[in-house]
């Protein structure tokens, strides 16, 4: 059998994802195959698993799903599905972070900040012009549904304190802390060691100005506890936070969020 | 008196509390989280808390952006 945008066909030698795609919709024109983009005459094997595409064509939600199956493995997609990851911050850091998870599928993600989007921010959040004045939350789901339709969103709009952490946080898979405040690092840090136990972290310290790349680092402190940046480059006068180096650091916590998801490394629910 | 801070020896030439430890480091005790003998601390305790020999202390420092 053949899977082609999740029908199944019977398998017949020499047929090609093209043959295929003519006989499910004439205007496709983009042929993934087991996840990869390939050529209409490509050759197509019992059990493959095929998607096909029309160009410009907005796709069901239904559809959205299953290309990012095909496209992830259905393995991978079906854990990332049934994860909730909590981003603490929804600046530089957490605007960058929750992009990445809306575009790989996340199955839900608990948002939250208590600010609204400034002119100031805009040089590497991810937000827009016509949005300035709206609350961060609010203007980030918007965002992130236009990504991604299908996404389950809770906004937190409120300041945390070390205290209401746990009670907000304390069932999340992953914890990312995207704050601005060093003050609020330490506390959500601490709270993690000692009031959620199972809740696997990734914090960030450093990353500001446009120091090296390579300095930027992921730091396991604890089995399933991770700190982001190169531990130095603390926002200044002279050394503020610019899209390029924040999103390196965005991109080391979004991609150890997966890592811990999908068990590559171990989380703190591990035994 | 002798501790170890961050897996390295470190001798004190009095005794201390942690808050004495974090102002000869020069860091700011509320960017920072501190563990001595796998216990973490909570702030309110640094003043009180003097440090004996042979300690374990980590201290997890906090910088600002994001």
């Amino acid at each position: 059998m053949i899977s082609i945008n999740e029908k199944e066909l019977s398998y017949m030698k020499g047929l090609t994802i093209g043959d295929l795609a003519t006989s499910q919709n004439p205007d496709a024109d983009v042929f993934i195959l087991n996840g990869c983009p390939v050529s209409a005459n490509t050759l197509v094997q019992d059990g493959d698993n095929c998607a096909i595409i029309q160009k410009g064509a907005i796709p069901t939600p239904a559809e959205m799903d299953y290309l990012l199956s095909s496209r992830h493995s259905p393995g991978v997609h079906k854990i990332i599905k049934k994860s909730t990851v909590a981003i603490l911050g929804l600046g530089g850091l957490g605007s960058a972070v929750a992009g990445a998870m809306a575009k790989i599928g996340i199955g839900k993600m608990l948002l939250s900040d208590y600010d609204v989007v400034e002119p100031s921010n805009l040089n590497r959040q991810h937000y827009f012009v016509d949005q300035i004045g709206m609350q961060k939350t609010r203007a980030l789901k918007d965002n992130l549904l236009r990504m991604n339709p299908s996404l389950s969103l809770e906004l937190i709009d409120k300041q945390l304190t070390e205290e209401i952490l746990p009670h907000l946080f304390r069932n999340v898979d992953v914890l990312i802390e995207c704050f601005d405040n060093p003050v609020m690092k330490a506390a959500t840090f601490r709270s993690a060691l000692t009031k959620m136990e199972n809740v696997s972290y990734i914090g960030s310290s450093g990353m500001a100005g446009f120091g090296d790349n390579n300095i930027i680092t992921t730091r396991m402190l604890r089995q399933g506890m991770y700190i982001v940046g190169d531990d130095t480059s603390a926002a200044r006068p002279g050394m503020g936070l610019m899209a390029p180096r924040v999103g390196i650091a965005a991109h080391h916590q979004a991609n150890q969020a997966l890592r811990l998801l999908l068990g590559v490394d171990k989380g703190r629910q591990h035994k | 008196m002798n501790i170890t801070l961050n897996g390295k020896d470190k001798s004190l030439h009095k005794a201390m509390s942690v808050t004495d430890l974090l102002t000869g480091l020069e860091l700011t005790p509320e960017t920072v989280v501190v563990e001595i003998n796998t216990t973490i601390l909570q702030p309110d305790s640094y003043q009180s808390t003097i440090l004996a020999e042979g300690d374990q202390v980590e201290i997890i420092r906090f910088v600002g952006g994001g």
